[in-house]
Parts: C-alpha cells; sequence; structure tokens
C-alpha cells in the first residue's frame, strides 16, 4: 500500500512540471517581446528594462523557466496588466466561488447518480432501466449553459424564487449565496447525474454478472446486502475515476456557467484575461486549474484501492 | 441483430441537423446576416418561422446558417486531431524505444489539461477566429486519439500476420501502413464520434463566451450568448438555439452507443 502511494506521488512531480513547462512555453508562443507582453503595450522603457531584470529575460530560456518555478512555488504568479493585483491571490479569492459550484454539484450528482445507476444496472432491461438510460443519455446531451439560461428564464424571471443578476461571497451572507449558487449547482449537478448514471450502471452490470455475486446470493444474502456490501465497492471504483475526470472537465470549462450567473469565478476571470490580453493572469489560472486537475487525479488513484484493494498488487 | 433504437433514433436526429445544413448551403428563408432594424424582435410568425433577433434577423435562417458552421467546424476539428493523433499515435507505438518514450510523455502532459482549458490557452495565442478554433480543439483532443492508436498498435504490432509482412521483406512504413493501420479503423471510428460530439458542444461553448467564430456569422453558440439580454421579451431565442445543439448532441451520443455496441461487443452490457 505504502509502495502504491510513493509511486503515484513520483509519477505525479513529473507531469506537475511539465504542465508548468506547457503553460509557460505556451505564452511565449505569443508574438513579441515577453516583458511588453507581460507588461502590456503601455509600458515604459525604464519599466520594460526593470521587469527584463528581475525576471531574467535577458539570460537562457531555461532558467527564465526555473526563476518562474521558484516565484510560483513562493506563491508569486505576477500582477494583472489590467488591474495590477498580485495574480495569486486573485485566483485564490475567485477559486472560492468556482470550488463552491463545482464541489456541491459533483457531490450532489454522485448521491444521486450512484444508487440510481446500481439500481438501474440491478433491474436491468426493466423499463425503469430503460427509463434512466434514456433519461441519463438526454441529460448529458444537453449544454450546461443553455440549461442554465432555461432555469434562469424559468425560475428567475418568470417564478422570480431566485435573484437573476449578482453575487455575495458566504462570509457575507450565507442564506444570500445559497440563492446565488442554486441554479448554477443545480444545472451542473443534472447534467452530471446523466454522465455518472451511466457510467455506475455499466460498472454494476459488468459486477453483477461475477461469481461472488452469485456465491453471495447463493449463501442467502439478501439482497440489498448484495448490492450495498458487496457490488457496491467494486462498481464505485471506476466511477471514482471518471469523477476525477469530471471535475477537471467542469474546472476547465466553467467559464460558461459563470457567464451565464454572472459569478465571479475562476473561468470568468480567465475569459475576461483572454480578452484583455493579459497574460500574467491567463498563464497563471492555467497553471492553477492544470495543478489542481492533477491533485485532484492523484487523489482519486490513491482513493482507487479503497474500493478496489486489487490495484495496489500490480 | 435485434432493432436498435439507439442507432434509428440518433441516425434520424443528426441526418435531421444535416438536412438542415445542407438546405442552408443552397436555400434559407432570408439573409441571415442581414439586418432589419423596423422589424427588431418579431414574435414567430408565417413570415418568420422562428421570429427576428435584435438586429431583425430572421431566427430560423440564422439556426440554419449555424448549422452549416457548427458542422464543418466539427468536421475539420475531427480531421486535425484524427491525422495528429494517428501521426503521434502509429509512430510511438510502432517504433516504441525514445520516440515513444518522448512523444508519451508530451502526449500526457497535455492531457493532464482539461481538453477546453488547453483549447482557451491556445486560442489565447491564436485569436478568436474559425480556424483559430479549429486548430485549438484540434490539437486540444489529439492526445486522446493518440492514446487510443498507440494502445492499439502496441496490440497488433506482434501479431503474426504483421511479422509474415516483415519475413516478406516489406518495408516497415509498408507494413505498418498496409497491416496495422486498418486495425485502428474500430476504435478510432468510436472515438471520433464522441470527439465530434464534444467538438460541437466546446465550440458552441467558445462561441457563447465570445471566443469563438466571430459575429456576425451565426453559431448556436454566439446566438445564444446575444440572446441573454431579451431573455424576458423574446425567449424563443434563447431556446431555439439550444433545441439544435442538444438534438445534435443527443444524436451524436446515441449513434456513438450505437456504434461501440456493434464494433466493440466486449462492452456490450
Amino acid at each position: 500500500m505504502l509502495a502504491y502511494v510513493l509511486k503515484r506521488l513520483l509519477v505525479a512531480l513529473p507531469t506537475l512540471v511539465l504542465v508548468a513547462a506547457s503553460v509557460f512555453f505556451l505564452m511565449r508562443l505569443i508574438p513579441g517581446d515577453p516583458a511588453t507582453v507581460i507588461l502590456g503595450d503601455a509600458a515604459t522603457p525604464e519599466a520594460v528594462a526593470d521587469l527584463r531584470l528581475a525576471y531574467g529575460l535577458d539570460r537562457p530560456v531555461l532558467v527564465q523557466f526555473a526563476l518562474w518555478i521558484e516565484r510560483a512555488l513562493a506563491g508569486d504568479l505576477g500582477r494583472s496588466i489590467t488591474s495590477g493585483e498580485a495574480v495569486g491571490p486573485l485566483i485564490l479569492q475567485r477559486f472560492q466561488v468556482t470550488a463552491a459550484i463545482v464541489f456541491a454539484s459533483v457531490g450532489i450528482a454522485v448521491l444521486l447518480a450512484v444508487p440510481l445507476g446500481m439500481l438501474a444496472a440491478w433491474k436491468q432491461n426493466s423499463w425503469g432501466d430503460v427509463a434512466a438510460v434514456a433519461s441519463a443519455t438526454f441529460l448529458l446531451s444537453i449544454p450546461s449553459f443553455w440549461l442554465g439560461l432555461i432555469f434562469l428564464l424559468v425560475f428567475g424571471l418568470w417564478l422570480g424564487w431566485v435573484p437573476v443578476v449578482g453575487y455575495v461571497t458566504f462570509a457575507e451572507d450565507f442564506w444570500g449565496a445559497l440563492h446565488y449558487i442554486a441554479l448554477p449547482v443545480a444545472t451542473l449537478a443534472l447534467i452530471e447525474t446523466g454522465v455518472l448514471i451511466r457510467m455506475a450502471r455499466a460498472s454494476t452490470v459488468e459486477v453483477l454478472r461475477l461469481d461472488y455475486i452469485a456465491h453471495a446470493r447463493a449463501k442467502g444474502v439478501p439482497e440489498w446486502r448484495v448490492l450495498a456490501r458487496h457490488a457496491f465497492p467494486n462498481a464505485f471504483a471506476p466511477t471514482l475515476t471518471l469523477i476525477g475526470l469530471i471535475m477537471g472537465s467542469l474546472l476547465g470549462g466553467i467559464a460558461v456557467i459563470e457567464t451565464v450567473f454572472t459569478l465571479p469565478g475562476l473561468g470568468r476571470l480567465l475569459v475576461e484575461a483572454i480578452f484583455a490580453r493579459d497574460y500574467p493572469v491567463i498563464q497563471g489560472v492555467m497553471l492553477f486549474i492544470a495543478v489542481i486537475y492533477v491533485v485532484v487525479n492523484l487523489i482519486v488513484d490513491l482513493l482507487y484501492p479503497v474500493f478496489d484493494p486489487r490495484v495496489t498488487a500490480g | 441483430m435485434r432493432l436498435r433504437p439507439n442507432l434509428l433514433i440518433g441516425g434520424t436526429l443528426l441526418g435531421f441537423v444535416f438536412v438542415v445544413a445542407a438546405t442552408a448551403l443552397v436555400w434559407t428563408p432570408y439573409d441571415p446576416v442581414r439586418t432589419n432594424l423596423r422589424r427588431r424582435l418579431v414574435p414567430p410568425s408565417q413570415d418568420y418561422w422562428l421570429g427576428t433577433d435584435e438586429f431583425g434577423r430572421d431566427v430560423a435562417s440564422r439556426l440554419m446558417e449555424g448549422a452549416v458552421t457548427s458542422l464543418t467546424v466539427a468536421a475539420s476539428t475531427v480531421c486535425v486531431a484524427l491525422v495528429l493523433g494517428m501521426a503521434i499515435g502509429l509512430a510511438g507505438g510502432f517504433l516504441r524505444g525514445w520516440t515513444d518514450r518522448i512523444l508519451g510523455a508530451v502526449n500526457d502532459t497535455l492531457l493532464a489539461f482539461p481538453g477546453i482549458l488547453l483549447a482557451l490557452g491556445l486560442l489565447a495565442v491564436l485569436g478568436p477566429s474559425r480556424w483559430g478554433i479549429v486548430l485549438a480543439l484540434g490539437l486540444a483532443y489529439a492526445p486522446s486519439v493518440a492514446r487510443v492508436v498507440r494502445g492499439t498498435v502496441l496490440s497488433i504490432r506482434e501479431r503474426e500476420f504483421v511479422e509474415a509482412s516483415r519475413a516478406l521483406g516489406n518495408s516497415e512504413l509498408y507494413t505498418l501502413l498496409r497491416h496495422v493501420l486498418p486495425h485502428t479503423a474500430a476504435p478510432v471510428t468510436v472515438l471520433a464520434t464522441s470527439l465530434f460530439g464534444w467538438v460541437i458542444l466546446s465550440e458552441s461553448a467558445l462561441s457563447f463566451l465570445g471566443l469563438g467564430v466571430p459575429p456576425p456569422a451565426a453559431t448556436w453558440g454566439n446566438m445564444l450568448a446575444s440572446a441573454r439580454p431579451f431573455m424576458q421579451d423574446a425567449p424563443i431565442l434563447s431556446i431555439a438555439p439550444g433545441v439544435m445543439i442538444a438534438t445534435c448532441l443527443l444524436g451524436v451520443n446515441l449513434l456513438g452507443d450505437a456504434l461501440r455496441d456493434l464494433l466493440d461487443p466486449r462492452d456490450g452490457a
């Protein structure tokens, strides 16, 4: 077990370095002098010269990369060209909004989808199963931002249950904040439920065919216990991997939902930075999301043996 | 073989979108980009089947135009991803050794990014345009193609008929193209179908954000984006483009499920 954990950690390290390198070099593909790119077009020649010295832009590119990593590890991701704010704290502040939405929606989706998917597999080919698969396929074919717009139209404008524009932080007004994130969370949770039901069902169908399930049934273990104690851990393991991937694609694509609901999250920050050609912010957000994604997948891998101990043996 | 409702419904839905796009190439009720400020936000009627938008443009015509845009962008992007991914996957899987290790490391790094994030980063560099989208999404999705192709090649290259081709004195390149490549067709077809759906979704999301195909060209994504301020007065503007995207995606997903059942019997649960 310990060997497995150490091995996974060791594999994650080079990935993190390569991810950082690709973010760094991607931004170097932008035509023009990096110092002008970082400072914006309005920078004075003195400021450009200072920055070249401070960032070592006159030194070899690998040294520049090392310097950048060193500063990033210390939490210094530079300053925004447009607002002059430090990028690191700006990202953390915006991430609170995004994290609340992503974790709440994935949590709700898992709680809904896993039992439903397992039940559908248990009653395979019944009407309930067909209905579950059909509605799951339907849900996952709906673009999240469109569902968000429709929810906004129905619950915000027509029924007036929730505010249509704006945001307050949880620290300022807990119940108020819940109102603002209710619709985005419901939107994403519904769509992810569609994805997860199919996965949970497919892996449960596989597991229920195995001999040990027949054996448990032959022993006279009650059906609910066969599902909960015998089938669940084995069937949940592949779903867990999918949860990691979903979190990543959510973090990457959260900008559309934040745009629909005008939430000041990380995705919105990235898109605004792309429009403003605010490269330090783009670089910082991309690095941050990619690192979170690697870490989430690492956590998923580390949790995997809890449900399926066979992986540590391999 | 039993009747496959997936194939039937999926094919019908996607077929509908293709017919709409094909029609738009030769005929639309109105010019999709011509504005008419005296007929702004007209509700659906006999003259304007789905009403008009905030510039008095015919929504039905724009939806048809959007189908052309979405399908051409998706098809071009899938081609870019397939060509790149297959080249990388074939090279890595067949040559192995250091080529495979280096290509594999690059590939894994790109896979460590959520696809849409990578596309956003590339768009920041390339700038928003139709071909920028194709290139950005193509590069973002190529690594998943490469992984599937490499895996298939690795399992095929040791088989007897590949050995036999070498023993006959055929060159490595000929063996690769003639005897290994065809075996990647089934998994790549399944993946390409999913890719087509992902690209339609990503393109509409990027266009919705204003980073996709720039206006005045009509895409479902940018139609939804410009509909938001008029949600109350003209809800049809927010509803219609989404119905088109969802129809397209549902068709692709059902067709993908059917293909997977047909081509990959192991997953036929």
